[in-house]
């Protein structure tokens, strides 16, 4: 166990520099593979916060709606009339899957509309009748929203109907964009670390194949031979671990904790709990990487 | 406690056997030389009996195992029953003698007080004693040859192979380096050594097999290095 240790040690000095440059590699490419780690996390509890909350929104025709191929079942030129408004309503709340149906006309719209941009422009450049009547419709199951959408959207006297689903979506698909192109980028970079980890330890078999072919001689079992080159990929890998689990933490918390969460508080933000799931993952990563391709690299000086 | 039963080794990629045939039998506390010009399958005969590699054809028998038996993992095991010394002795140069015979024990796991009271006894065996803190490379020829036997033997094994092991010394450091592989000899070690140095067979007076083309061609009792 000392010579191995010994070993270790002597091997690690003699490669500082390949050493240094394995750690950095493994630094930064597990770092962006944990930034994406973190962001599939953010991502899922956004849409598991948003989708819990899905609203549907019935919008009904106004005398501007119509005419046009985006009009739903609206006559052109014709305001929902207030027997068909009726009956959409009585049809919605007879549904099973809808938990409440709230009318909101279109001078209350207008009203939410006027305190929402009290102090915008944008104020003065709306009437009453742009706005329209619509019914907001919670539903007893969130996920089961598609049935209520088909039905409403064929209900007479619909303009539309809007699901917070169509909103999020397109916002969801950019932050898995993201999320796709960090990992490639995070797969390419680990995929450069173990080969310079394949690379290092060749280099150190060589050096070392002197002592290596004696060992095998006077009968030293492999995983003797093979330990001290395990724990030296080991030892970088692990630093390499470390240092992008710093980088994650002091990112986390300056940016997510002390920054996002403060400023904007209606969403849920990860935390340290998702910080220590990608820290995990991380850390068998970092250690599959060191391992495979010591392994590789000193099947070659083992062969008998 | 060697045999080989028709053993015939081809190398990949060659046409020519290195080795067509052979039927040997080494017993037990023998002293055998190998003879044969470069190329007549010498080295073979000792590598197969290492396990480096495996023969074409036929079975090798070694303390009792049939080679072709054994487990890859279990071939270390098989190489602690045999010592092994060449003719360019292959000691650590940055070691002392002690740390050259001790390597042998460290890393097949032997306990530490075990080797502080081994490595004397056979460096003192081979006529090292009082030499323990030299340097591996500032020895003589005959010297380094020395610790290379006390290296191959210090783990009690049941054989010794010896590929040549006075091929790069003058004859009288020759002379000395047979009387200690001939007192390994008689502490009940089967010796297998191969050689092209005549004088040391024929002063010897062992049994001789001689290899012409991977074939065996003689074996001989207490026999000489020519064929007259």
């Amino acid at each position: 166990m000392r010579h191995t240790l010994s070993e270790t040690w002597l091997s690690l000095r003699r490669n500082v520099s390949m050493t240094i440059s394995v750690v950095v590699t493994m630094w930064v490419s597990l770092s962006l593979f944990g930034i994406s780690l973190l962001m599939m996390q953010q991502v899922n509890m956004m849409k598991g916060y948003w989708y819990d909350k899905i609203e549907i929104t019935v919008y009904l025709c106004t005398t501007l709606s119509g005419g046009s191929t985006q009009a739903g079942t609206c006559e052109p030129g014709q305001e929902t009339t207030d027997a068909q408004r009726q009956l959409i309503q009585q049809q919605l709340e007879a549904n099973p899957d809808v938990y409440s149906v709230i009318y909101e006309s279109k001078e209350q719209a207008f009203a939410e509309f006027q305190q929402t941009y009290k102090n915008s422009p944008i104020l003065g450049t709306l009437t009453v009748d742009q706005m329209q009547d619509s019914f907001r419709i919670k539903l007893v199951d969130p996920q089961n929203y598609q049935g209520v959408v088909s039905r409403a959207q064929t209900m007479q006297g619909v303009q539309s109907v809007q699901d917070l689903r169509q909103v999020l979506d397109p916002l969801f698909s950019v932050l898995n964009g993201l999320r796709w192109g960090t990992m490639i980028l995070a797969v390419l970079l680990l995929l450069a670390a173990a080969l310079q980890i394949g690379n290092t330890i060749r280099l150190t078999a060589f050096t070392r194949r002197r002592e290596i072919g004696i060992m095998r001689l006077v009968g030293a079992s492999n995983s003797y031979i093979t330990l001290p080159f395990l724990l030296e990929s080991l030892v970088a890998g692990i630093l390499g671990v470390a240092a992008a689990a710093a980088t994650l933490a002091v990112a986390l918390q300056f940016l997510v904790i002390d920054r996002a969460q403060v400023s904007i508080k209606s969403l849920a933000w990860i935390g340290w709990h998702e910080f220590f799931f990608a820290i995990l993952v991380l850390g068998v990563v970092g250690v599959i990487l060191a391992v495979i391709p010591t392994l590789i690299a000193t099947r070659r000086y083992l062969r008998v | 406690m060697i045999t080989f039963d028709d053993v015939s080794k081809v190398y990949p990629g060659q046409k020519k056997a290195a080795l067509r045939h052979v039927n040997i039998s080494i017993d037990k506390g023998e002293f055998v030389f190998l003879v044969g010009a470069s190329g007549s399958g010498k080295s073979t005969f000792m590598r197969l009996i290492l396990r480096e590699y495996r023969p074409t054809s036929g079975r090798i028998y070694v303390a009792g195992k049939d080679l072709s038996q054994i487990r890859q993992w279990k071939v270390p095991d098989l190489r602690r029953q045999i010592g092994t010394v060449f003719q360019d002795f292959r000691l650590l140069p940055g070691k002392t003698v002690f740390e050259n015979v001790a390597f042998a024990l460290q890393v097949t796991g032997r306990p530490m007080a075990e080797i502080r009271r081994t490595v004397p006894e056979v460096l003192e065996l081979v006529g090292l004693k009082g030499r323990e803190t030299r340097m591996a490379d500032e020895l003589s020829g005959g010297e380094q040859q020395r610790v290379a036997i006390a290296r191959a033997f210090v783990g009690k094994p049941k054989i010794l192979l010896a590929d040549e092991p006075t091929g790069n010394l003058d004859p009288n450091t020759s002379v000395g380096i047979m009387k200690l592989l001939d007192r390994i000899n008689r502490r009940n070690t089967t010796v297998v050594m191969a050689t092209h140095d005549a004088t040391v067979v024929d002063q010897m007076r062992r049994r001789v097999i001689e290899l012409i083309d991977g074939q065996v061609v003689r074996d001989q009792k207490k026999g000489v290095y020519g064929t007259d």
